[in-house]
């Protein structure tokens, strides 16, 4: 079947077969391997990646479900000059990964979240992540990590009016 | 894991995909969010010829207030249900629960009609919806009927639906009693509960006790008869036929369930 998908922007039209994955199209058809295929079994979120803004595990998704959508990897996270978005950014000063492999599900699972809930507690933090494992850096990192891009918390109340607001991917 | 080959049909509307599947028969299988069916078929334990994609049916995404009950779309996934805050009013039990079902990428895809079609005895809101003694509405070649809660889990990932029925709509009469608590065990964060309890008022369901979702009946008719809880909940494995498996023998199972019972019971009064 005929799929248009927007990959981090770019309109692609192509023929995919019906039963081809969400991953393998990211992967195989745009040459974005960023995204990487763990468990293949919707289980370690290693291949998160967020359709229309929300984040989902493109193992467990046809690329023809994906049809008509916005699908964003992380490499569309970066601005076209090369600034990290605030999420990788943060990554980076918390040493929020070890060998790597986790860290663009991670990344993408986490700006998910802070779209959802911009000033997030440690408890949501952890819980919002309860979908992707690391092997490596025992997590504590990868949750200082969320936290730091999201910034010191508003008072109470300031952020109802502004969903989405924080974190702007 | 790659699903073995199929011919993919996206429905438009509900009548595009009653004539689909009436078209395509037993071959076919609907696709919801995909969060049951598609592992299942990279498995190759389900090798549906056609699969018929409802999930761009947006008049069946919805959650309405209806005056005496809640009327809530098959497409509804269960993180709208999560975050909706009629719910959280009306019926927190649901909102709660929804809110467990594994990790949030799993809830931005998984909708409540493909769970309660799927009928896995280790999912969450088939035990929820029977505890609320909903209505399920299902539309199908002959027309539309309505399927008590109670009527509609008929074994091991079996229900009601004929295979050219599609679930339409959930119909949650709004309780009677504030009380309620929903109680899920599980070793990690994301898996399916090892047992699970849903208590709303005086009424007591049980996830994972059996090859449907159950009512802990026993328990329900001590509490009528006006049993203190923890002596109810002592009643709670009674007329269960849980599995042994690699979670859990069924001796754990039972014990589980009276300690969850007890543990939902004490936390629903708490909230009277
Ligand atoms: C890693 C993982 C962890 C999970 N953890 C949990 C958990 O903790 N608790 C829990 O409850 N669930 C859990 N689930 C299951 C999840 O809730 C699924 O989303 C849900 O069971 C199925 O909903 P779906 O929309 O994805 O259905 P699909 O996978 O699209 O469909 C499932 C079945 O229902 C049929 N169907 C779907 N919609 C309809 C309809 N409207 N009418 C008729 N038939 C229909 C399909 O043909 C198919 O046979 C988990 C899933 C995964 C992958
Ligand atoms: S590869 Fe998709 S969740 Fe692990
Ligand atoms: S950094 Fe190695 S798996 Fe997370």
């Amino acid at each position: 079947m005929k799929v248009e998908i927007t990959v981090n922007g770019g309109q692609l039209a192509t023929d995919v077969e019906d039963r081809m994955l969400l991953v393998h199209y990211v992967r195989d058809v745009a040459g974005l391997t960023a995204t990487n295929v763990g468990c293949d079994t919707s289980s370690c979120g290693a291949c998160t990646v967020l359709l229309d803004g929300e984040s989902v595990k493109s193992c467990t998704l046809l690329a023809v479900q994906a049809d008509g959508h916005d699908v964003t990897t992380v490499e569309g996270l970066a601005s076209a000059d090369g600034q990290l978005h605030p999420v990788q950014q943060a990554f980076r000063e918390q040493h929020g990964l070890q060998c790597g492999f986790c860290t663009p599900g991670m990344v993408m699972a986490i700006v998910s979240l802070l779209r959802e809930n911009p000033h997030p507690t440690e408890e949501q933090v952890r819980s919002g992540l309860e979908g992707n494992l690391c092997r490596c850096t025992g997590y504590h990192n990868i949750v200082r990590a969320a936290l730091a891009a999201a910034g010191p918390a508003h008072p109470r109340g300031q952020d109802e009016d502004r969903p989405g607001g924080g974190v702007a991917p | 894991m790659i699903p073995a080959p199929f011919s993919y049909y996206r429905a438009l509307s509900v009548d595009e995909a009653l004539d689909l599947a009436a078209e395509h028969g037993e071959e076919a299988k609907f696709l919801a969010g995909g969060h049951s069916l598609l592992p299942l078929m990279k498995l190759r334990l389900a090798l549906p010829e056609v699969v018929i994609d409802i999930g761009r049916l947006a008049d069946l995404s919805h959650i309405r207030d209806a005056g005496d009950h809640i009327t809530l779309g098959a497409l509804t996934r269960h993180h709208d249900l999560e975050h909706s805050g009629l719910l959280a009013r009306e019926l927190p039990l649901l909102a709660c629960a929804a809110g467990q079902v594994g990790d949030p990428q799993i809830r931005h895809r998984g909708t409540i009609g493909g769970s309660l079609a799927h009928a896995d005895p280790a999912s969450d809101l088939p035990a929820v919806v029977l505890a609320l003694d909903a209505t399920l509405v299902a539309r199908g070649p002959s027309g539309t009927r309505e399927i008590a809660a109670a009527d509609f889990f008929g074994g091991l990932f079996e229900t009601a639906l004929e295979p050219d029925e599609l679930l339409t709509e959930i119909r949650v009469p709004k309780p009677a009693a504030p009380r309620w608590s929903f109680q899920k065990f599980t070793k990690r964060a994301i898996d399916w509960a090892i047992v699970g309890v849903a208590v709303q008022g005086d009424a007591v369901a049980l996830v994972n006790m059996g090859e449907t979702p159950l009512r802990a009946a026993a328990v329900e008719r001590a509490l009528a008869d006006g049993a203190a809880p923890r002596a109810a909940a002592a009643l709670a494995a009674e007329g269960t036929r849980a599995s042994a498996d690699i979670n859990a023998t069924r001796d754990y199972r039972e014990h589980l369930a009276r300690v969850l019972v007890a543990r939902g019971l004490q936390e629903a009064h708490a909230r009277a």
